[in-house]
Order: C-alpha cells, then sequence, then structure tokens
C-alpha cells in the first residue's frame, strides 16, 4: 500500500545524527561537565557538595582576577590597535604581480609557520643582555631593559613578539581582500578623481570588510586566549604584569586544584569572549552601511 | 568638449612585427566635437583597448592621441578630463546614491551649491531623484549601472564621456529604455560620447557614427544607413545586418559578369577580373526561373522569424538567404526559383574591400 509522498520527511532526521554525536563529544559534553564542576564543591571523588552560585560571586569578587581581565583587555586591545592597521599598511606594500608578489608572500608567512613556545623562546633568547641581539643592542644604546625585572618591559615584549607573531595574518588576509577588487574599481577612482586616499577610504577599505571581520574575530580570539609565549618567558611575572587569563585560570584549576572556581571562571572567560566577538562581529557589519534616511532618523 | 583625433598603433608586447603582433593596427580616426559614436566590433577586436587609450588609461605603443589639436598621449585620465562608464558596475559601497553622484564633481572641488544643482539635474535626468538618499550597496545591479552612467555624465565640462559596453548587466527591457536615455542626454547636454559595443542594435540605435571593427582594424566609418547599404568591407557586410550580406564568386570579362556559372549583362562600372558579388536578403528578389537575368536556386528550407520570412537558396554549393516579407508569396522547399541578383544595391569586393 502506497500512500500519497509525504512532503516533510522525518526519516532525514537520521542523516544529521552523526553531526549531533561529534558535536555533542567535542564540545556538549565537555562544556556541561565545566557547567557541572561550577556548582559543586567536590571534596573528594565520593563526596560532592552542591553549591549553586557561590563559586560564580566568589570569581566575581575576586581581585586577581579583575587584574587579570583588566590587564587581558588592555592586551587584547593593544594586539588589535596595532596590527590590524599595520596588517593592511603591510598589505598595501606588498607587490601585487610577478616573482616578488611569490617570495614576499613567502617570507611573509614565514613566521606563522613557528609554534607558541618556539616563539616564545626565540624572544626570551632575543631579549637576553647577555646573549641576546636585541637585549645587548639596547644595554650598548643606554637603555635598561630587562624583561625579567621589569613589568612594562615584560608587557611590552610579549606585545611585540604578538605583533610580530601574527601581523602576517592580518596582512595576509588583506593581501587576498585587496586582489579581490576589480581593476575597474580603481580605473574609475582614477576617472573620477579621487585621490590615493580617497582610494583607501572609499574603494579598498569597504572591499576589506570581509577580510577583516576574519582577522580581528581571530585576532581577539587568540590574544584573548594567549597562554604560552608569557609563560615561556617569564611565567606570567615579573610579579604578576604578564599573567592573563588563562595562565590564571591554569593556577586556579591546575596549580591549587580549585576545580569549582576555576569551572565557574572557565564559564565566564567562555561568555566574555563570547560576548566581544559577537559585539565587534556586529559592529564591523554594520559600519558604514546604514542608509542616509535612517541615520537622520536616529 | 573636445575634437578627439587618433592616429596610432598599438601593441601589448614590444617589439611587433607582424600584424597579429598589434592589438590595434595603425589607424587615423577623428571623433568630432559633440558627436555621438559607437566603436561595434567583435570580442576581441580592439575596441575597448582603443576606448582605454582615448580614456587615457592606457598609453599607444605608437603614435598620438590629439584632443583639440594638442597631443595628450602621455595625460591621465584625470588630466585629459575624460568621463568613462565600465561593463560593470562600479560603485562607491559606503556612499549614498547622490554622494555617489557628487564624487566627481567633490574631487575637483566645486562648490557645494554647485554639485547639489549638478547633482540634481542628473539624478532627473536618469530619474533617480528618489533614490538620492539611499545607500548605492543596497541597490540592484541595474540601479548600480544607472549610477555608473550618472556619475559619467554628472561633469558638466568633460571632453567626452566613453562607455564600455555598459548595458551588458541590464534588462532587455531596460536596456530599451537607456539607449533612449542616453540619445535623449546627447541631445540635450551635446557632449562627445563614445559608446563601445559589441552589439550592432546598441551601436546603430545609439550613434550618430558607428565605428566598425575587426582584429585591429577600423575596417568602415560611417553613419548606420551606410554601414548597411555600403558595406566598405565584406566584414561590415557580414557583420551588420541579421543575417548578414550574401556573398557570392564573381568574374568580369569583357562587358559581361559572370556569377557562379551564369553569364549576366551589367550597366555597372565595373574592373576587370575576379570579384565578390554581396547583395543584402532584404534586397533579393524572388522570381520565376525563366526569368532573363536570374540565376536559377532551389529552395532549401523556410524558416518563419516572425514579422518575415527567411528563405534559404542553394545553388551548388553557394547557399544565399533571402528576406521576405509575409505579403509575398513564399515559396516551398524543393522548389526551383530565379533570384535577381543585380540592382542598385548590389556591392562588389576585391580583396574584401568595396570596389563599386
Amino acid at each position: 500500500m502506497s500512500g500519497p509522498i509525504k512532503p516533510v520527511n522525518q526519516k532525514a532526521w537520521w542523516l544529521v545524527l552523526p553531526v549531533i554525536l561529534c558535536v555533542a563529544f567535542s564540545a556538549i559534553i565537555p562544556l556541561m561537565t565545566v557547567v557541572n564542576y561550577s556548582v559543586q564543591d567536590i571534596i573528594s571523588p565520593e563526596r560532592r557538595v552542591f553549591v549553586g552560585v557561590e563559586w560564580f560571586m566568589e570569581v566575581l569578587r575576586d581581585e586577581d582576577l579583575h587584574e587579570a581581565l583588566f590587564r587581558q583587555i588592555q592586551y587584547s586591545l593593544s594586539v588589535l590597535l596595532i596590527e590590524v592597521p599595520l596588517g593592511i599598511a603591510l598589505a598595501l606594500c606588498m607587490p601585487a604581480h610577478g616573482w616578488k608578489s611569490s617570495a614576499v608572500l613567502v617570507v611573509v608567512a614565514l613566521s606563522l609557520l613557528i609554534p607558541w613556545n618556539v616563539v616564545g623562546t626565540i624572544w626570551q633568547i632575543f631579549g637576553r643582555a647577555d646573549i641576546g641581539l636585541l637585549g645587548y643592542t639596547l644595554e650598548r644604546m643606554g637603555v635598561e631593559y630587562s624583561y625579567t625585572g621589569n613589568a612594562t618591559h615584560a608587557w611590552i615584549t610579549v606585545l611585540v613578539m604578538d605583533v610580530w607573531h601574527w601581523t602576517p595574518l592580518v596582512a595576509l588576509l588583506a593581501f587576498a581582500g585587496l586582489r579581490s577588487i576589480p581593476d575597474a574599481y580603481y580605473q574609475a577612482a582614477q576617472i573620477d578623481g579621487a585621490s590615493r586616499i580617497a582610494v583607501f577610504r572609499y574603494i579598498q577599505l569597504p572591499k576589506l570588510r570581509g577580510v577583516l571581520v576574519i582577522a580581528v574575530l581571530l585576532r581577539f580570539m587568540d590574544s584573548f586566549m594567549i597562554y604560552t609565549e608569557p609563560f615561556v618567558l617569564t611565567g606570567g611575572g615579573p610579579g604578576n604584569a604578564t599573567t592573563f587569563l588563562s595562565q590564571y585560570l591554569t593556577q586556579k584549576a591546575v596549580g591549587q586544584f580549585d576545580l569549582g572556581p576555576a569551572a565557574a571562571f572557565s564559564l565566564i572567560y567562555f561568555l566574555i569572549i563570547l560576548l566581544f566577538s559577537f559585539v565587534l562581529y556586529n559592529w564591523m557589519q554594520s559600519v558604514g552601511t546604514a542608509d542616509a534616511q535612517e541615520k537622520s532618523h536616529g | 568638449m573636445a575634437l578627439i583625433e587618433l592616429d596610432l598603433a598599438h601593441a601589448y608586447g614590444a617589439n611587433p612585427q607582424k600584424d597579429e603582433d598589434y592589438a590595434l593596427l595603425p589607424m587615423q580616426l577623428r571623433f568630432e566635437d559633440g558627436g555621438a559614436y559607437a566603436l561595434l566590433g567583435p570580442s576581441g577586436c580592439g575596441k575597448s583597448t582603443m576606448l582605454n587609450i582615448i580614456s587615457g588609461l592606457l598609453a599607444p605603443s605608437h603614435g598620438t592621441v590629439r584632443f583639440d589639436g594638442i597631443d595628450v598621449s602621455a595625460q591621465s585620465p584625470q588630466q585629459r578630463n575624460i568621463a568613462q562608464v565600465f561593463q560593470f558596475p562600479v560603485i562607491y559601497d559606503t556612499m549614498t546614491v547622490e554622494q555617489n553622484l557628487a564624487f566627481p564633481l567633490k574631487n575637483r572641488g566645486l562648490s557645494p551649491e554647485r554639485i547639489r544643482q549638478r547633482v540634481g539635474e542628473v539624478a532627473e535626468m536618469l530619474e533617480i531623484s528618489h533614490e538620492l538618499n539611499r545607500r548605492a550597496a543596497g541597490l540592484s545591479a541595474d540601479q548600480k549601472q544607472i549610477i555608473s552612467l550618472g556619475r559619467g555624465l554628472v561633469r558638466p565640462d568633460v571632453s567626452a564621456v566613453l562607455f564600455d559596453e555598459p548595458l551588458t548587466v541590464i534588462d532587455p527591457h531596460l536596456k530599451w529604455k537607456l539607449r533612449r536615455k542616453l540619445k535623449q542626454i546627447h541631445h540635450e547636454l551635446r557632449l562627445t560620447l563614445i559608446y563601445v559595443t559589441h552589439d550592432q542594435i546598441e551601436a546603430l540605435t545609439f550613434a550618430d557614427e558607428v565605428v566598425v571593427m575587426s582584429r585591429g582594424r577600423a575596417v568602415q566609418v560611417g553613419r548606420p544607413e551606410d554601414l548597411f547599404e555600403r558595406p566598405a568591407h565584406t566584414f561590415v557586410g557580414h557583420f551588420i545586418g541579421s543575417p548578414g550580406m550574401n556573398f557570392l564568386p564573381a568574374a568580369v570579362d569583357g562587358a559581361s559578369l559572370k556569377v557562379l556559372d551564369v553569364v549576366l549583362t551589367h550597366d555597372r562600372d565595373l574592373p576587370q577580373g575576379d570579384l565578390t558579388l554581396g547583395i543584402r536578403p532584404e534586397y533579393l528578389e524572388i522570381v520565376s526561373p525563366q526569368t532573363p537575368e536570374s540565376v536559377a536556386f532551389e529552395v532549401e528550407r523556410i524558416q518563419d522569424i516572425g514579422t518575415y520570412f527567411l528563405v534559404a537558396c542553394r545553388r551548388g554549393d553557394v547557399t544565399v538567404k533571402v528576406r521576405m516579407g509575409p505579403e509575398k508569396s513564399i515559396p516551398t522547399a524543393g522548389q526551383t526559383v530565379g533570384l535577381r541578383l543585380m540592382s542598385d544595391r548590389t556591392c562588389f569586393y576585391r580583396n574584401e574591400e568595396l570596389v563599386v
């Protein structure tokens, strides 16, 4: 017996099952485990007490965490403010065609191939006053540079390290974006008498919006989770100068084995990144795209 | 506005030797001040190269471009004061329609009142006044191209406005409307307009004078009627018209003219030797095969094109096409008919060039 074909076939849901399973095991279940820890005090594997939002309250009142968060936001904003304009500037300077273009691409991409802890080690040695080229040169120039002794120096070193490591990513993305602009736009601008700045402002920058959204989000998320470089360089010091959020979290979870507060903090950390990314994404999607009428209406 | 004179050749590679090395073969052309011109030809014939040389986006490898007698070969499009509209819409995404139209004027430092007035006029002409405050990025491809056209027309003092197949992305019904609009704008503003296209209808309806190009050469420059009635080159006869001109081998020996294998009499001043006879499908007349001075053909097939019939006739391995109005009596396939090949409108070619 064959009835009419149903317009909705519920059996298709079975085809989605593998994806649901994958996502469940890779993301949802681990996340729920963290949620589970964050609301319990685990005294021993057999004894656990439900504590509600107590860990969250404790974490939110933690002065050290406030400092780490503030340091983290300062750091991520500095990374974005330096790497994005610098990356765009680099991309604009890169040759567009021929063997020079290929050669420059390879050279620019080199730093991206280096693992995080190696970057940390490179700069740790590079900055040493006795054997490091940078440290030695600065000392000979009369600058008292010491990333182990001076908090500002350590902070700047971690920042410069990141700029050195990751600006090429922004540059490559911007370069790809620039290459996708048809020649007719440049020709039209030339005929319309646009200045070099106007070409950048009205053609290149708007056309780069898509890749810049990706670049900003990637650099934001990555820098907000920075761990290895400061850990290798000074272990978060001197003092707490380069202790960023993920290192603080590790100290709590692994060092002191405070699983409850660490879990609560992980969730807050996760939500902060989600919130920032959401705000950044929406802001970048909408900036400069409103109709004049809508603008005048508020 | 300016009188534009070209005396140049262009090759993309260095040291051109053969004709094939040239994108544009040596040529001289003159575009009168205030005229509407079309550059017509198939893809790859060099028409866009020529346009870019006129605008200054490309410097000719040989020769000069003159505006009002002054050599501008080395000048940029800005210095030449050229406006150009491209095949695909180019708009500034972050600007409104009004800002887009004002951009070329603003860059030239016109006063805000003058800019507003001029943008208003152009928007009125193109019927986009109600869109002025919209952001350009949100518009359809049609509308974007209209804005590109507007940016081309907005400067009142341009030497010439160049169009590079500007209606490619436009819907057919709008195409027709815009073409008429451009024609009207030309009458109102008296700008020198040069329009590149591969569409003969576009060229013939838009331009006062059409430059037909083929393989880097301007094979004929003339009014649309001339291109149709007296194609100067077999390429023009073939390219213009739908279908193109019929060509038949012919030979003159003394006073007699031999077409295919039939000897006809003629009263034209024809040179001796081998020629090519060309006649438009519109001007071929079907008569009975017994008619004197006609050539017998067999009707191969008949196509109904709606407003007319297209009759393909064959003699030996030569096929000619005849265009017949529906009021005529249409022959049937397989029938033998006579075709009158000689008339005032028959053209003769030697080495592809028009002789008489």
